[in-house]
């Protein structure tokens, strides 16, 4: 049996440890466009100086000769033939699979800006080690200490991270009113809004870059939506990712916002599956198609169609979004679904203080979302909530307790939770 | 591999069992120094709940499928052969990734530093955990699993 794994990232990695746990004898290829194997997230880390270039590997060194890999390092995957079932990268070389895992990731989403040219110097996008890379060593040439952040979602704010840790103060744009749209409110958005005025930093929100002005191919300037100018040596463009389908554009997979896939995480095309930023599917919340672009995620789906590249009967009963973030020493983690409205049949519940807040969403009583700010102990069990669709509804008005805990629960399902994992109640 | 269970029934909300872990965790390894002079940087690896007249205590369940070692970010988490689930600080940036996705909410940052995730590591050390050791009701056992 041939496997061939496009892409090596996390989603590659589970997929690969599932496959030898079923198949020690097949053969697993992997195509990597990067020169190794490295955790992405931490690129933030690496930038703010907290580790170094060697210590980003989140696998042990030997993971390819322990799991028995061919890995093309530093090679493209350039198209597809999925009736002869090849693989064709560049240099004519060619590869035959049986068995073929798309895990391409993400792409960087860039704004259509006018006055953008891709070789300005100064502006960055901040999803790769090399973009860390770069951005250091800009920072350092240009002695930096002033940055503009274009969006305020995830990547902007790992970016902030890194940059603020170098004490370099940042304007962050986005279009929204709040940072960490995805999975904050507008009020959680404040702690950290007041942690960065507090910092000399600024969060401009329901905002956007219209134009951008270099000179001799150096940023110098950006021009705002209401016309403010603000100028700057250093902008970083974090409005988002898309999924990176380009391998399957124009062939007969089905793709939408991402390639698209059932719960055994297999394409519309028989052994061709695919995990990770690059899929689109079902939230577990809502229950639509969404892209989850998140390391979790992508975890539990590569295992699931590694699993199922051998034998086929392992379902992802689908994730739901979740962040943990910490900025300025102000720690936050958030699950699901949390801007909503009452008026929308969400009962919201809130608790909060100067440095501390906490709000649960319930729909139908359940918990749909979870936002921590300020003390994220024990977090996890709202998550565990949400994924295990507890009816919440004899305990709702403990939800929000200092102590909040397991003996909240009702003692039939504490046992039912715990039993298995040798707790008895 | 063993497992640490804990009775509900039996548990009497002593915190004996915290107060031992945390001196298992401490610098010292001296009980009075522990909730003394290191006071404030307490690493106790166990979590006693109490509401109204009932109690229990859980730490770490080394979850055969652990959502920690498969979200963490660097794999600084990881399971060891026998299925323990431990942590290596030397990898851990504190990115809190195990923290969100703990079902059973048992991994805290290391007060002493902030930014190392902490966690029960079944004092592979010793015969019986230290929790187990000094419970004085048998509401924490150990089974061989």
């Amino acid at each position: 049996m041939n496997y061939i794994i496009i892409g090596y990232s996390v989603a590659a990695v589970n997929a690969i440890k599932s496959i030898r746990s079923l198949d020690s004898k097949g053969k697993i290829y992997v195509i990597s466009e990067e020169e190794k194997l490295y955790s992405r997230p931490l690129i933030s880390y690496y930038l703010a100086g907290k580790i170094k270039e060697d210590e980003m590997n989140f696998v042990e060194g030997n993971f390819d000769t322990k799991y028995n890999l061919k890995v093309y390092y530093s090679e493209v995957a350039k198209s597809i033939d999925f009736d002869k079932k090849l693989v064709y990268l560049y240099g004519n070389k060619k590869l035959s699979y049986d068995k073929l895992l798309i895990t391409t990731g993400g792409v960087p989403v860039i704004p259509d800006i006018k006055g953008y040219k891709s070789y300005i110097e100064g502006i960055f996008t901040f999803t790769k080690l090399d973009d860390a890379k770069n951005l250091l060593n800009y920072i350092k040439r240009n002695k930096i200490n002033q940055a503009v952040i274009l969006g305020g979602g995830l990547i902007g704010m790992k970016a902030a991270e890194g940059l603020l840790a170098h004490n370099i103060k940042l304007k962050i744009i986005d279009i929204t009113d709040r940072l960490l749209a995805n999975t904050f409110d507008k009020e959680a958005s404040c702690y950290i809004e007041k942690k960065l005025n507090q910092h000399g930093s600024e969060f401009i929100s329901n905002n956007t870059i219209v134009e951008i002005f270099s000179k001799n191919k150096k940023l110098e300037s950006v021009k705002l939506k209401d016309n403010k100018k603000i100028n700057t040596k250093l902008l970083i463009i974090a409005v988002g990712v898309k999924p990176n389908i380009e391998i399957v554009y124009n062939t007969k997979m089905k793709t939408n916002k991402g390639i698209l896939v059932d719960e055994f995480m297999n394409t519309n095309l028989d052994d061709v599956f695919s995990a990770g930023d690059v899929v689109e599917t079902k939230n577990f919340i809502t229950q639509e198609n969404s892209v989850i672009a998140i390391w979790p995620a992508a975890a539990v789906q590569g295992r699931v169609a590694g699993l199922n590249m051998v034998d086929k009967k392992f379902k992802y009963d689908g994730m739901f979004g979740m962040n943990s973030v910490e900025i300025l020493g102000v720690s936050s983690i958030s699950f699901g679904l949390t801007n909503v409205q009452q008026k929308d049949g969400f009962e919201i519940l809130v608790k909060k203080d100067s440095d501390y807040y906490k709000k649960i969403v319930i729909k139908d009583n359940k918990v749909v979302g979870v936002i921590l700010v300020g003390n994220i102990e024990r977090g996890g069990i709202y998550g565990m909530l949400i994924k295990q669709k507890i009816d919440v509804s004899s305990f709702k008005n403990e939800l929000l307790r200092d102590d909040f805990g397991f003996l909240i629960l009702p003692k039939d399902f504490r046992k039912h939770l715990v039993l298995k994992e040798y707790l008895e109640v | 591999m063993k497992k640490i269970v804990a009775k509900e029934e039996y548990c009497m909300g002593c915190r004996l069992c915290e107060v031992y872990c945390a001196t298992k965790n401490s610098k010292s390894k001296d009980i009075i120094k522990t909730f003394k002079s290191e006071a404030g940087k307490l690493l106790s690896a166990i979590f006693v709940e109490e509401k109204e007249h009932i109690t229990f205590a859980i730490q770490c369940r080394h979850c055969e499928d652990a959502p920690c070692v498969y979200s963490c970010l660097t794999g600084a988490m990881y399971k060891t052969d026998k299925g323990v689930v431990l942590h290596n600080k030397e990898k851990c940036v504190g990115c809190w990734m195990c923290i969100m996705v703990c079902p059973f909410g048992v991994i805290k940052p290391d007060l002493n530093i902030k930014k190392i995730a902490s966690k029960c590591d079944l004092c592979l050390d010793k015969e019986v955990p230290a929790c187990v050791e000094n419970c004085p009701n048998e509401a924490l056992v150990i089974i061989n699993k």
